[in-house]
């Protein structure tokens, strides 16, 4: 029977099928972080557990690191006492970790591809919803709780039901101006931020084929503002050139193996997806979201929407309480909201090619007076390769922030925060009420789109952006 | 896990959609390592004014919801992040299980290892109860698993569905770990096949 990338990666892991419970299915790739872990270790210790398999188990420092000033201690000493605790956990279970002075630290999702960590059939977990960005790679990977940290830590197996498979095709190619980001955006416009609940998502077509890694990344990393619990993307040459020569990618024999293997790892002919869903590339525009929920969101040429206008009523009174926190006016042009803040970071668009694609838009620009700019890498890699292309030059001189590697203003847990009603255009991922501090009014956006917005002041078709 | 089998409490009506997970418990409270205490922190930007006082406005702060251990929501509730400190807070602050017509799927599992029961019904069973709710100081309902359905005092509002391993787990109070490693040869065959090759 033909089978689906994800028939192929879940019947490869199956431990144990007992019948009518969830299969036991074997993790080859555990992430660890600050945030989600410390209560994990610790019911491993008050049950006498140890971790099974600390070789498959990787953790980093990434939600509450400082952006700045990393040579002086953390001033919050409830976030110094979770990320001490990490330290010590990972000592005493024999966990590797790449720490705060590390040369490989970063975002958990943006370090363990470009350590090559990440490989196609792999399972993969992690304590964080956007786990399933390592699924850009043909991986199955997917964010866990707590508990389920310790379960994988303690057996290196979930137990889990087989999700249901969706397949969304985009079919053409994006426009000039609009990135993996706003087709992100712009699938959530259509399939609504509970669209793929219960489901894997594999996108293919033609327009996710010509993305490059770093922007599969992007889209796959978005899948759980869907709803979905996964999303994937089969691996082919760009994945493969993508890990050639990463650190922990195999070498020598062994990667000829891997790629015989790896190119096995594709959606057979006549394969069934529970749904189907197409999207025409060429209609996509860029996106920015205008609500306090990933799919409150409009092409940057639109306006401000009605809630009178919503399809059902609870729809029109979360319209209603989102353009109240928002502080907008239905009818407004995207275009003439005016910002405060620019925040260029997060595991969505912090990587090497959304740094040059900001910078692109910026060079030759000054930072408009009112706004507040800032830069953060998803990882050190990623800051010194985008230092040695002399992007850091490009961004300072234009009066953005060069800051050091971590979640940041992604979510807020360190010092980077908005401050009550600041208006934010950001390359994150959630635009939830308060995600970047109290009182902060995000507008999610791509790289390209923040860049712009940061210059104008306020929105602005990057479309019709005069590169200096 | 403490298990879940029957469980009557007063319900408090909060039928919104998209409730995440930085409202259900906002990040600046992820930070302590410990499991318990998180009740306090729970909607703590709608709970709360930015003073640090009750917001009036807030139903949770309403005398009618007091003591409420039944919560309705909108469709899609607990999107967001994984932390698991959301279901924690809620059972903490002495919820016991939330109706709502969708959950997130890692809330849902999150709620599920700790006792917290999410029950899906329709959308227009989920407004009848929320409306019932409001009308009705003190409204009471019943949600029981083992008879897979939701009462309150005059009729069978509905019956619902769960995967039956987790109403196993959840009616038994089971410790997963614990199944998981009954398998451990199992799983050490798995690893050495997969080593071989
Ligand atoms: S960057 Fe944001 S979304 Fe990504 S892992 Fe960090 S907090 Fe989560």
């Amino acid at each position: 029977m033909p089978r689906t990338l994800l028939d192929k990666i879940w019947d490869e892991h199956v431990v144990y099928q007992p019948e009518d419970a969830p299969a036991l299915l074997y993790i080859d790739l555990h992430l660890v972080h600050e945030v989600t872990s410390p209560q994990a270790f610790e019911g491993l210790r008050v049950a006498g557990r140890r971790v099974r398999r600390p070789d498959l188990t990787v953790a980093t420092v990434d939600h509450n690191v400082p952006t700045a000033d990393r040579h002086l201690p953390i001033a919050d000493a409830i976030a110094a006492q979770q990320i001490a605790t990490l330290r010590r956990n990972c000592r005493e279970f024999g966990i590797r970790l790449f720490d705060m002075d590390s040369e490989y630290q970063g975002i958990v999702h943006v370090i363990g591809p470009e350590l090559g960590l990440t490989q196609p059939g792999m399972t993969i977990v992690c304590g964080d919803s956007h786990t399933s960005t390592h699924g850009a790679f043909g991986a199955l990977a997917f964010g866990i709780g707590t508990s389920e940290v310790e379960h994988v830590l303690a057996t290196q197996c979930l137990p889990q039901r087989k999700p249901r498979t969706m397949a969304i095709r985009v079919n053409g190619k994006l426009p000039a101006g609009v990135s993996a980001k706003d087709l992100a955006l712009g699938i959530i416009r259509t399939i609504g931020t509970d669209g793929a609940t219960g489901y894997v998502i594999e996108y293919m077509g033609e327009a996710v084929r010509s993305l490059s890694m770093e922007g599969r990344m992007t889209l796959c990393n978005m899948s759980i503002e869907a709803g979905a619990r996964a999303g994937m993307i089969s691996p082919d040459d760009t994945t493969f050139s993508y890990l050639e020569g990463r650190p922990h990618a195999p070498r020598g024999a062994a990667w000829d193996a891997a790629i015989k293997r790896w190119q096995e790892l594709a959606s057979d002919e006549g394969a069934h997806f529970d749904r189907v869903v197409d999207i025409d590339a060429r209609t996509l525009a860029p996106f920015v979201t205008w609500g306090t929920s990933p799919g409150q969101v409009v092409p940057v040429t639109d306006r401000v929407p009605d809630p009178a206008e919503a399809a059902t009523e609870a729809e029109r009174r979360a319209a209603e309480r989102a353009l109240q926190y928002m502080g907008l006016e239905p009818g407004t042009p995207i275009e003439e909201i005016e910002i405060d803040r620019v925040f260029i970071g997060s595991c969505t668009n912090a990587r090497l090619e959304d740094l040059r694609a900001a910078a692109a838009v910026v060079r030759g620009y000054r930072v408009h007076p009112k706004v507040r700019a800032m830069v953060v890498p998803g990882s050190q890699q990623v800051k010194r390769a985008a230092e040695a292309e002399r992007l850091d030059r490009i961004f300072r001189e234009a009066g953005f922030e060069w800051r050091d590697p971590g979640c940041s203003m992604c979510l807020g847990m360190n010092a980077d925060i908005l401050q009550p009603g600041e208006r934010c255009a950001s390359t994150s991922n959630r635009n939830f009420e308060g995600r970047q501090g109290r009182g902060g009014r995000t507008h999610l956006v791509s790289p390209m789109m923040a860049a712009a917005a940061a210059i104008a002041g306020h929105f602005t078709d990057v479309r019709r952006w005069q590169f200096k | 896990m403490q298990p879940f089998r029957v469980h009557t409490g007063i319900v408090a009506p909060l039928y919104r959609p998209n409730i995440d997970t930085d409202q259900i418990i906002p990040k600046q409270f992820l930070k302590r390592i410990e499991r318990t205490g998180f009740g306090q922190f729970l909607f703590y930007d709608w709970r709360y004014t930015s003073d640090g006082r009750p917001d009036p406005t807030f139903i949770l702060n309403w005398p009618q919801y007091e003591g409420a251990s039944i919560l309705i929501a909108g469709k899609n509730f607990g999107c967001g992040s994984s932390r698991e400190h959301a279901p924690w807070s809620l059972l903490d602050y002495g919820f016991r299980a939330i109706i709502a017509p969708s959950f997130a799927d890692i809330f849902a599992n999150n709620a599920l290892k700790n006792g917290l029961l999410p029950v899906v019904l329709d959308e227009s069973t989920v407004a009848a109860i929320a409306a019932s709710a409001e009308a009705t100081p003190g409204y009471q309902v019943t949600v029981d698993l083992e008879r897979c359905e939701v009462r309150d005092e005059n009729r069978i509002i509905s019956t619902f569905t769960i995967d039956p391993f987790q109403r196993h787990c959840l009616l038994e109070g089971l410790d997963e770990i614990a199944l998981t490693l009954q398998h451990e040869a199992l799983i050490a065959a798995y690893e050495a096949k997969r080593n071989r090759v």
